[in-house]
């Protein structure tokens, strides 16, 4: 059996909204909101509600960056103060802390920053190609709505966006 | 009283797509004449650094004591630029202030630029130019390494971990614009935005990142940007110079900072909205909030001011009264009195409401205010090296055509870069707009629901239906 995978274009949030708790309420076999993309013009606040918790780990990536920042910071300065010490420091300490943490706070801010956006990329499935259903009306002002669907449900799907008024209905086998 | 709206709410998305796009598109006349300006204004800055570069410091007038000037106060002028994308995009997002929205764009990218122009002027002040690696965390080959106990060295550190950050927060908040403008081009501009715009495609899983990152990334940058400017302070508050060596003076600069980006966006705003017809984005209910926005902070520049000024009057340190006195009566008198008429008199301007919505005024306000945080930076540099500890030093100077050139230079350099940037990309931010409206539409629903529902309450209770009390 083939699968499909179709996107259905609606003029609002409203409309695709009410598509999408059709879907969970029919419970189309092998159809959860799950397998749903929704794609739009703007995030939504209300979301969450509709297609369910996505959890999203940018965070964790933030954290890790930050930690490994300031103590890359402290150890690299460290490190530095303590190649010289033939140097005279005039009775200072060998490694100054104050004056390290202000270093070690920028080094904090400027991983974490990388970090969280290479973990950005990754993570939003950017850098890869765009799907070839997508459509140029979704940055314009259209709600589409993604899903992979068998052969079998193909049309109760394409019905269920019909009663919704989608604008527009695209579909692609999965090869 | 006026009682307008930040922006019409019925403004149809396709149409903020397409007013937005139609700025980047033929430029007119007037914007090659302005890009022709700027080239001549960097030139003139060229041919002066060659001669620097030639002849030496000397035609810059610097020497000892003169080892600042106004290279220095130039470079921490363009720094407290920056900090306007900051407050706008980051502080305001934080506090949901929405009405940012059609304006922070321009705002984050005068971050970057003015970032990139106070770049230049540690370089050029170096004089030998060619070393201005040195300043790098790397052992040389005779295992040194640079001081890092040096407030000189921090700036390195600080200002590149700024402009990082901030040309981040500017093109992460840019993607999904990129993409309406990938979308919409041809040519090499498809091109351009195609691989600019990493592929977004607006599912809600790039959204959800994207909100996260965006609110990490304005968390991050509001005590980058005060760090940024702390340790600028502490190039000076670090030593021992009178004048300089004052308690008060991260706070001091970072409210000299906001003062100076706020002042530049209402400029740019003025300059944005009569260019390019951006009346129904840059509105005059925003610009009144960004008047009183910068009124607020030009207070407590005022108050951190008066601050600094009575602790030295009381403090009785001698070398830092005789130098406040210098200031209010010397040779740099105008130049003080100039900064104080500037920055503390001319904003009272923005306490008046048929002011602030006179957009002449609001520009020339917006440049006298300007003028008042430069002289505020020429102040903080100058006159401590003309008075120092040691009588035998006491000096005045003045910049040089060499250095003026290159400080009028770098307002051609800032200018031609803001001007490529609002060709090449959205100075508004569509997407966010388009939130503001759809949100605003949402508010003005859920007001007449609740506004029909309170009515049908009202009338049952005088029919004598039971009312919601009784049910």
């Amino acid at each position: 059996m083939s699968k499909h995978c179709v996107m259905g274009l609606f003029s609002d949030f409203d409309e695709a909204f009410a598509a999408i708790s059709d879907i969970r309420k029919t419970k189309i076999p092998g159809v959860s909101v799950d397998d749903v993309t929704l794609k739009s013009p703007i995030e939504h606040p209300e979301i969450e509600e509709v297609l369910g918790e996505r959890p999203v780990h940018l965070q964790k990536f933030t954290l890790f960056g930050a930690i490994f920042g300031v103590t890359f910071g402290f150890f690299f300065l460290a490190a530095a103060q303590a190649s010289f010490l033939v140097q005279p420091q005039g009775g200072k300490p060998v490694v100054a802390l104050p004056s390290n943490f202000v270093l070690m706070y920028e080094m904090l801010i400027f991983f974490a920053v990388w970090g969280t956006f290479l973990a950005f990329l990754f993570l939003s499935g950017l850098l890869r190609k765009r799907h070839s259903l997508y459509s140029e009306n979704v940055s314009l002002d259209q709600v589409g709505i993604l899903i992979d669907v068998d052969d079998s449900n193909l049309e109760r799907v394409k019905d269920l966006f019909k009663q919704h008024k989608a604008v527009e209905i695209r579909e692609e086998e999965i090869r | 009283m006026y009682n307008e709206k930040d922006i019409n709410e019925q403004i149809a998305w396709a149409k903020i797509n397409a007013d937005v796009l139609r700025s980047m598109e033929n430029p007119r006349k007037s914007y090659w004449v302005a890009i022709v300006i700027c080239i001549l204004m960097i030139a003139c800055a060229v041919f002066a650094e060659y001669i620097q570069y030639t002849v030496g410091m000397g035609p810059s007038n610097l020497n000892n004591p003169h080892m600042w000037d106004m290279y220095i106060a130039t470079f921490v002028f363009w720094i407290g630029m920056s900090h306007s994308g900051t407050l706008l995009s980051a502080i305001l997002h934080l506090i949901h202030a929405d009405w940012r929205k059609p304006i922070y764009r321009f705002a984050e990218a005068m971050t970057t630029f003015s970032l990139m122009t106070a770049g230049i002027f540690p370089i050029i002040h170096l004089g030998r130019v060619w070393n201005m690696y040195w300043v790098l965390p790397y052992v040389s080959d005779r295992g040194l390494w640079p001081n890092f106990r040096s407030p000189l060295v921090w700036d390195a550190f600080a200002i590149s971990t700024y402009l990082s950050a901030s040309m981040l927060f500017l093109f992460i908040g840019m993607i999904p614009d990129l993409a309406i403008c990938r979308d919409n081009a041809r040519g090499w501009r498809k091109k351009l935005y195609t691989v600019l715009s990493l592929g977004w495609s607006g599912n809600d899983r790039q959204w959800r990142n994207f909100r996260k990152i965006y609110l990490l990334m304005a968390c991050f940058l509001i005590p980058l940007a005060v760090s940024v400017h702390s340790i600028v302070s502490a190039d000076f508050a670090m030593s021992i110079m009178p004048g300089w060596h004052v308690t008060t003076f991260p706070p001091y600069f970072v409210a000299g900072a906001l003062y100076s980006g706020c002042a530049a966006i209402i400029t740019l705003f003025v300059l944005l909205r009569y260019f390019f017809r951006f009346e129904e984005y840059m509105t005059l209910p925003i610009m009144e909030k960004t008047a009183k926005l910068t009124f607020a902070i030009a207070m407590v520049w005022t108050y951190l001011n008066l601050i600094e000024f009575s602790s030295v009057w009381y403090g009785h340190d001698i070398y830092n009264k005789e130098l406040l006195i210098d200031k209010a009566t010397g040779a740099y008198a105008w130049v003080f009195w100039t900064m104080l008429f500037c920055g503390s008199v001319v904003p009272f301007a923005l306490a008046f409401q048929k002011l602030r919505r006179h957009m002449p005024t609001m520009f020339v306000v917006s440049l006298l205010l300007n003028v008042g945080m430069f002289f505020e930076r020429w102040m903080i540099v100058a006159p401590t090296l003309s008075m120092s500890h040691s009588p035998h030093q006491w000096d005045v100077m003045w910049g040089s055509i060499v250095e003026w050139a290159i400080v009028f230079g770098s307002l051609g350099w800032f200018g031609l870069l803001f001007l490529i940037f609002v060709k090449v990309f959205p100075s508004v931010s569509m997407y966010e707009v388009k939130e503001m409206v759809f949100h605003r539409q949402r508010h003005l629903v859920n007001e007449d629901a609740a506004t029909k529902f309170h009515r049908r309450s009202d009338d049952k209770t005088t029919t004598g239906e039971p009312g919601l009390e009784g049910a």
